[in-house]
């Protein structure tokens, strides 16, 4: 065990952990954001993605060890009132079915429109193609993204 | 208006009981409150109500007219809790913005079906939700008349406001509601006409979306509560193989750990329910610690050993046996229509005889199973994702010696389902578990658990034969299906009643890997089957295969054969001419490949025509054209949502998916390995066209998923010329045609 000190949606958060525990479980287990979800804790679904100096990563697969000073942003923190255009955009859209798979992409769209303010369809396929929907959400979450995009920019 | 007794319900669901805090409340067969209001409908309301007056155990009304509205069933993303509120406030008469939607915990006592599966909660609900409604608003109709000394049919509503034309006198629902306690339930009430709904068949928005896409804690994954641990389970490695002993000590000084012990959720003597039966890992390691994290590594630090318990079996042995069904005369014939043998054996007919096969399949829900319990001696509360929640109450009653009384259960979201929890054995471990920690635990199963420890879609093989006779008619058809634990063959399906001479047969092969129901069961790999050969048919006829098909309708709808055929083949049609139509089938873009498919399954019916294009050889879906009948459509931008997920969940298990044994041990365990469709390969657009009927609502979370993977399949074959028998049919191929 050991002590790493933490922002997370802008809050210094202390916690007492051992120095392999993935993010994601300091995130649910010790901080009681549970909004960063487990969906196979190898990298491979998305579904626990969160923004690491506002880049998407897979909190699953990053150890708090190697977080150090970078600001940790989550989906409870992605904008205070739960108000971001893409949250917007997927209300609008009524793209979740389950709900489970839908934090993790928000966050990795959120990433995707930070790093390319105006994607073509190709670019949001391809950049949210690391986040897995078993409900099948795909479509409405390609309208949705392109919602938001026109909205933001 | 439609009026209706509600006397033959009463006894059954129309119970008087008081509830604590005042009140009164109607026992309908279900329910009594719980948590959880809408925050979208939270930001709308101004101020929550002082009190609350329960009208029916469907719904309260408060003393500012907001109406809160129960949702009896399971929510595993087919979106019923808000089609089911919608239904009764419908019915009730109220704004939609003046509702708060609610989750009931189970009730067995007064409640029937609280169930997710077989896309019916809309069908079997659809009735005593109207009923929940209309009875609430006459009964504060009555109670509006007696102040106003007027006759209750003088009185109107609209939007939770009561009317009296002649005086000009109104009121809102509000500031009757307490005066509708110790109303006599009315022995008669009206239901709307359909056409005069105004709250089903709009748009509204998922009552659960704000908390979705703000993180809120929603499913059984988040559930956090003071003293809780976390356990995990270690079951055996492959199927076949039982618990033979484990070193616990070695693990218990990892840090975090607390127990490490055996169970047995099946000892003898326990009464199994329908949902227990086929779990054949009842014995397990169990692993209880402070952090998931720490029991996950502990996890993989447990020395266990597995010995032998049944025979072994691998992917090549179930392949070879059910290929070998495929040349024998089955035992079980399910259904014979006039001499199909003697039409076969006539040298005048063309015979087009095809097999096809699919894999197992893993139901791989977004949220791994998981249950929180926290059992004492003489309670035990849980609380999570189960479609059966009532099968699950029976068996830990049997397991842990309790009467229902003692037992509560609370349903959470579900973070999917497509039938995998209906199987609640991991409700069954979480009580053990909590029972011999004696500690509240959250029972978390890692992908690894949730893939290895499956109750998978089972394997299946199935071949048809066809005569066609000299003017391309279709006069013989038999299909001969075979699977692990049962066949996928529907008896009296279409094209039975179609075809003057049919044969249906069955083979099953037994098996130690557990299967079950998988969304759209058997349909899900028999739709495909069939319509990828009545399209080589057509093919063989030389006709195009709407028509080819249509024929047969107009068949079935002249002159049906046999009596049983439980599809409507007017309503069958009807959605392949929409489609057509809808599709302009006969006018595909330049570079476009059409392919069309059509299926009925959960009372409902659904066409398709699929649009594919080459690229580097590798097909790509780029719009599906679908038409539903499934009744009256209470939400259609939700059901549009069922559907568009019904049809990329079929393209792409159909395409990717398989899972596969090596001596009982399963070849996938995750998701590097498991490949399941992703957001390039998704169709760029699906257009859904609803059937506008009035028919009482059918089956949408499932009915979407069968036909799509033959209309992709015969889209393939139109683009390449290359058929597709063997499901996934693209998993390991880089390139076709
Ligand atoms: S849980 Fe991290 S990628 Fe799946
Ligand atoms: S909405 Fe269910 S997994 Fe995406």
């Amino acid at each position: 065990m050991a002590v790493y000190n933490l922002t997370i949606n802008g809050k210094k958060h202390q916690v007492d952990v051992d120095p392999d525990t993935p993010i994601l479980w300091v995130l649910r287990d010790n901080i009681n954001l549970v909004g960063t979800k487990y969906g196979c804790g190898i990298g491979q679904c998305g579904a626990c993605t969160v923004h690491l100096d506002g880049n998407a990563v897979r909190s699953c697969s990053l150890p708090v060890s190697k977080v150090a000073e970078q600001k940790i942003t989550t989906i409870e923190g992605l904008s205070e009132t739960g108000t971001h255009p893409l949250q917007e955009a997927w209300l609008a859209h009524d793209v979740p079915q389950c709900g489970y798979c839908q934090a993790g992409q928000i966050m990795n769209a959120a990433s995707l429109l930070t790093n390319n303010p105006n994607p073509s369809d190709a670019d949001i396929a391809a950049g949210m193609n690391g986040n897995i929907c078993r409900c099948g959400t795909y479509t409405r979450i390609q309208a949705a993204i392109k919602t938001a995009a026109t909205k933001m920019g | 208006m439609n009026l209706i007794k509600t006397s033959h319900n009463r006894r059954s669901f129309l119970k008087t009981s008081t509830v604590a805090g005042g009140g009164f409340v109607l026992g309908f067969s279900w329910l009594t409150a719980c948590q959880t209001a809408d925050p979208v409908k939270e930001a709308v309301v101004k101020a929550m109500p002082k009190e609350w007056f329960n009208i029916n155990s469907f719904l309260k009304i408060g003393d500012n007219g907001i109406v809160t509205i129960m949702s009896p069933n399971p929510e595993i993303g087919q979106n019923v809790k808000t089609a089911m509120p919608m239904i009764v406030a419908e019915e009730l008469d109220v704004a939609w913005e003046d509702v708060v939607v609610e989750q009931a915990p189970l009730n067995t006592k007064d409640f029937s079906r609280q169930l997710a599966g077989g896309s019916q909660s809309i069908r079997h609900g659809w009735d005593g939700l109207r009923m929940a409604g209309a009875t609430a608003r006459r009964m504060l109709l009555e109670a509006a008349a007696k102040q106003w000394e007027v006759p209750v049919g003088e009185l109107t509503t609209s939007e939770g406001i009561i009317y009296h034309k002649g005086s000009g006198k109104e009121m809102g629902y509000g500031d009757i509601a307490s005066a509708a306690n110790g109303m006599v339930v009315p022995e008669e009430i009206g239901l709307k006409d359909p056409k005069d709904f105004k709250i089903i068949g709009t748009d509204r928005l998922n009552v659960d979306g704000k908390k979705i896409v703000t993180g809120q804690p929603l499913f059984g994954l988040d559930i956090q509560e003071e003293g809780m641990k976390i356990a995990m389970i270690v079951h055996p490695p492959a199927f076949g193989m039982k618990l033979k002993s484990f070193d616990g000590d070695a693990i218990k000084s990892m840090p975090g750990i607390t127990d490490v012990f055996s169970i047995n959720t099946q000892p003898k003597g326990v009464e199994l329910q329908w949902s227990d039966k086929n779990n054949v890992f009842p014995e397990m390691v169990a692993i209880v610690g402070e952090s998931t994290w720490q029991v996950m590594k502990a996890k993989k630090a447990l020395k266990v050993e597995w010995g032998p318990g049944s025979k072994s079996e691998s992917s090549a042995d179930h392949e070879a046996t059910l290929t070998k069904f495929m040349s024998q005369k089955a035992k079980e014939v399910a259904r014979r229509d006039g001499n199909p043998e003697a039409v076969f054996a006539s040298s005048d007919n063309k015979i087009v005889e095809r097999t096809y096969t699919a894999p197992f399949l893993a139901h791989n829900t977004m949220e791994p199973m998981n249950f929180y319990a926290n059992v004492t001696a003489d309670k035990a509360i849980l609380n999570g994702p189960i479609q059966t929640p009532e099968f699950a109450e029976k068996s830990i009653a049997s397991l842990l010696g309790m009467d229902p009384e003692q037992i509560t259960i609370d349903m959470t979201r579900m973070g999917g389902g497509f039938g995998r929890r209906l199987y609640g054995h991991f409700v069954t471990e979480a009580a053990l578990i909590s029972k011999q920690a004696k500690s509240p635990i959250k029972l978390v199963y890692t992908r690894e658990d949730d893939m290895t420890h499956g109750i998978y879609r089972p394997a299946y093989k199935v071949t048809y034969k066809a005569a066609l006779d000299a003017d391309n008619n279709l006069v013989a058809f038999h299909v001969r299906g075979a699977g692990t634990h049962g066949s996928p063959v529907f008896a009296n399906r279409f094209p039975a009643g179609a075809v003057d001479n049919y044969l249906a047969e069955n083979h099953t092969k037994e098996s130690n890997i557990s299967t079950g129901a998988w969304r759209a069961p058997r349909s899900n790999f028999i739709a495909c089957a069939e319509q990828c050969f009545l399209d080589e048919v057509a093919k063989e006829a030389g006709k195009d295969p709407i028509d080819f098909r249509l024929a047969l309708f107009d068949k079935a709808i002249a002159n049906p054969v046999g009596e049983k055929n439980d599809y409507d083949a007017e309503r069958y049609a009807g959605v392949l001419k929409l489609v057509k139509e809808k599709a302009n089938w006969s006018n595909p873009a330049n570079g476009v490949h059409r392919g069309v498919s059509a299926y009925f399954c959960h009372n409902s019916y659904v066409a398709q025509v699929v649009d594919v294009v080459m690229e580097d050889n590798l097909p790509k879906v780029q719009k599906v054209h679908c038409a539903v009948d499934c009744g009256i459509v209470i939400n259609p931008l939700s059901a549009k949502n069922q559907i568009e997920g019904g049809i990329i969940d079929g393209i792409g298990h159909a395409m990717f998916s398989g899972m596969t044994f090596d001596n009982g041990k399963p070849d996938q365990t995750n998701f590097d390995t498991y490949r399941l469709i992703r957001h390039t390969e998704a169709p760029a657009s699906i257009e859904t066209h609803f059937v506008d009927n009035g028919i009482k609502p059918t089956g949408l979370g499932e009915p979407s998923l069968p036909p799509i993977a033959a209309a992709v399949a015969n889209a393939i074959a139109s683009a390449t010329g290359e058929r597709l028998y063997s499901q996934p049919f693209i998993a390991n191929k880089k390139v076709l045609g």
